[in-house]
């Protein structure tokens, strides 16, 4: 494309401004659509009044275990999915095409659905339950549990982001490693993982933030002990919006401090590629 | 050393049939085709990055066929290098240095060693992606002899440079297979493989056409396909003269003294000349050309791209000339013709 046909491009742009103009204000009620009850929270909210909030004993308890649930999900089945991904994006085998779907269905389905079928799995006169139970480990009501729905419903986002990662990594690379005598663990660790790590970081802080953020499937296998979104649904069931707002504002707020720094991470992967 | 028993490959639409040669140590063997006559298919089988359908490669009659990539002890440096984007040059170059049974202090003063003779030393903090095209292919060259390989593979390590570093890289080569190093080329270049191979095998549509030292390779090539590929019937081996005086530069292939316009130094080298830039004429020319020789015609053949005269000169020269002209001129084996070249139609490449 010669420079002229681009400038041509733009002022053709300009000409068409009517149906253009009417759909920038189209994109700028959507935009509002999504400002407006996130902004909303925080007016009317006194800082005083967040801190207070943040200081209840309830409330950061709760925001911590949400944190540290979430985290921990992350990492534990980060550990199985990473390998797991580079397999998809490396190897041809049959149904890789199912596979692929079936890493998708946590997606699609809903997430209370989700937590009951994961009932049947971890509930303690269940095979999996009870073998857990004998080591000390509880599902039910307890924080496994709660890590068990969060992963469920965000391991497809690690899973996708490591896997187009390492499909993105040029085969060359692991081959000129082998060539140099390199194992296939240590090319694994020392070649793909690197170079795809700014995918493999984007969809671990998008599998973190999305576990912070669930609700459905942790509602029906632990009501306690209580992370932040279940304390979110009980205030406000309980005490209503007055009570609710200040927590919401304050996790909202975590949240976007999570997102920010998933931005951040993917803008600083395109212009590595670019 | 190397040698490669009736390699075969299937990759889809392309087949590699039937490889076979055999390359001595310290031997400097150019693999020569155009591209999509599995050169590349030929280096990553011997590789192991392929496996191959059939046949053997046996490395220092260690039977190489089945090995795992890792342990086949042939060095590999790809075509675009493929250095690690995430470390540094230094790096790089130590990466196959690892879990050798050496200490750290070894391995520093193994790519220290390394950086040296492939003059790399001030690059070793940089990252690949602020290198230059030769800077990147000398520390993927270093990175290559590092682990040792008995014999090391170059997939067009040429062709992705600029002159200088062309020529710069050409040399390093030479050095390296001087010290002994046994070396495959691959390249589409014939200039290339004229320059640096001791011999040279043709890859035609996953075949080896033929394997052969340069010389024979040029002049009496097995085919019609290697006679059209390589495109040179004219090849002399000598030496480059300068007259510092004139500024004239020579190139002497004893009986015959050629002029020529070049940049090389004085030195030994090879001068080819295409058949087509060959004038024939039965009166001593009036012409610029600055090379005129008087010859006896040896044979007269009729080829699919004209008629090629066949010349005495003192060492043999083809021309390319149409039907008409042998009629015209009358030429007849026997006869005495004169054969007139342009100092800029000989190219003259170093050794």
């Amino acid at each position: 494309m010669d420079f002229a046909e681009v400038e041509g491009q733009s002022m053709n742009l300009k000409r068409t401004g009517t149906a253009h103009l009417v759909f920038m204000v189209f994109g700028g009620l959507v935009l509002l659509f999504i400002i407006a009850p996130l902004a909303g929270m925080f007016l009317n909210l006194s800082p005083a009044r967040l801190l207070n909030t943040a200081r209840e004993p309830e409330v950061s308890g709760s925001i911590w275990l949400t944190l540290a649930t979430s985290m921990g999900a992350t990492v534990i089945f980060a550990v199985l999915s990473i390998p797991f991904a580079y397999i998809l994006a490396r190897r041809e085998f049959p149904f890789k095409q199912l596979v692929n779907g079936i890493v998708d269905l946590p997606i699609v389905i809903p997430h209370s659905a989700a937590g009951i079928a994961l009932l049947g799995v971890i509930s303690p006169d269940s095979l999996v339950g009870s073998a857990a139970e004998r080591i000390g480990i509880h599902f039910m009501g307890g924080a496994a549990g709660i890590m068990v729905a969060m992963a469920f419903v965000s391991v497809p986002f690690l899973v996708n982001a490591a896997r187009d990662g390492f499909a993105a990594v040029p085969l060359q690379l692991e081959k000129a490693a082998l060539n140099l005598g390199a194992s296939p663990l240590r090319v694994f660790l020392t070649i793909s993982v690197p170079v795809a790590w700014r995918s493999i970081l984007s969809g671990l802080v998008l599998m973190w933030a999305r576990g912070m953020s669930e609700f459905g499937a942790v509602i029906v296998i632990a009501y306690h002990p209580m992370i932040t979104p279940v304390l979110l649904y009980e205030r406000f069931g309980a005490f209503g919006l007055k009570y609710a707002k200040p927590v919401s504002a304050l996790f909202i707020a975590i949240c976007l401090v999570f997102f920010f720094v998933l931005r951040v991470v993917a803008g600083r992967k395109q212009d590595a590629q670019g | 050393m190397l040698r490669v028993e009736g390699l075969g490959k299937r990759l889809g639409d392309f087949v590699m049939d039937d490889v076979s040669f055999e390359v001595s140590e310290g031997e400097y063997f150019v693999l020569l085709g155009a591209s999509g006559t599995g050169k590349t298919v030929l280096l990553e089988t011997l590789t192991g990055m392929l496996e191959a359908d059939s046949g053997r490669i046996l490395l220092g009659g260690r039977d190489i066929t089945k090995e795992r990539i890792q342990r086949r002890g042939l060095g590999l440096v790809f075509q675009n290098q493929a250095l690690f984007p995430h470390m540094t040059a230094g790096k790089n170059v130590a990466y196959g240095l690892a879990g050798r049974g050496m200490d750290k202090r070894q391995v520093e003063l193994r790519v220290l060693e390394l950086s040296e003779e492939m003059e790399i030393s001030g690059l070793l903090g940089r990252m690949p992606p602020t290198l230059s095209g030769g800077e990147a292919q000398r520390v993927a060259l270093a990175r290559a002899l590092a682990t040792g390989p008995e014999c090391l593979l170059l997939d067009e390590p040429l062709s992705s440079l600029d002159t200088g570093a062309r020529s710069r890289m050409r040399a390093l080569l030479r050095k390296l297979n001087r010290k002994n190093m046994t070396v495959i080329h691959v390249t589409h270049d014939y200039e290339e493989a004229i320059s640096l191979g001791t011999r040279i095998g043709i890859m035609e549509g996953g075949r080896i056409a033929q394997v052969d030292t340069p010389e024979k390779i040029f002049m009496h090539p097995r085919s019609e396909f290697v006679a059209r590929f390589v495109g040179i019937r004219n090849f002399f081996r000598g030496g480059i003269r300068r007259n510092a005086g004139t500024g004239q530069v020579f190139f002497e292939s004893a009986p015959m003294t050629f002029s020529v316009t070049t940049d090389l130094d004085s030195g030994p080298g090879t001068a080819v000349i295409r058949s087509e830039d060959v004038i024939v004429s039965t009166l001593p020319p009036q012409t610029s050309a600055r090379n005129v020789f008087e010859c006896t015609i040896r044979d007269i053949c009729r080829t699919r791209l004209g008629t090629e005269i066949v010349m005495d000169a003192g060492q043999e020269l083809a021309a390319l000339v149409t039907p008409d002209s042998v009629e015209s001129l009358g030429l007849v084996i026997g006869g005495r013709v004169y054969a007139s070249i342009k100092a800029t139609a000989i190219k003259v490449l170093e050794e």
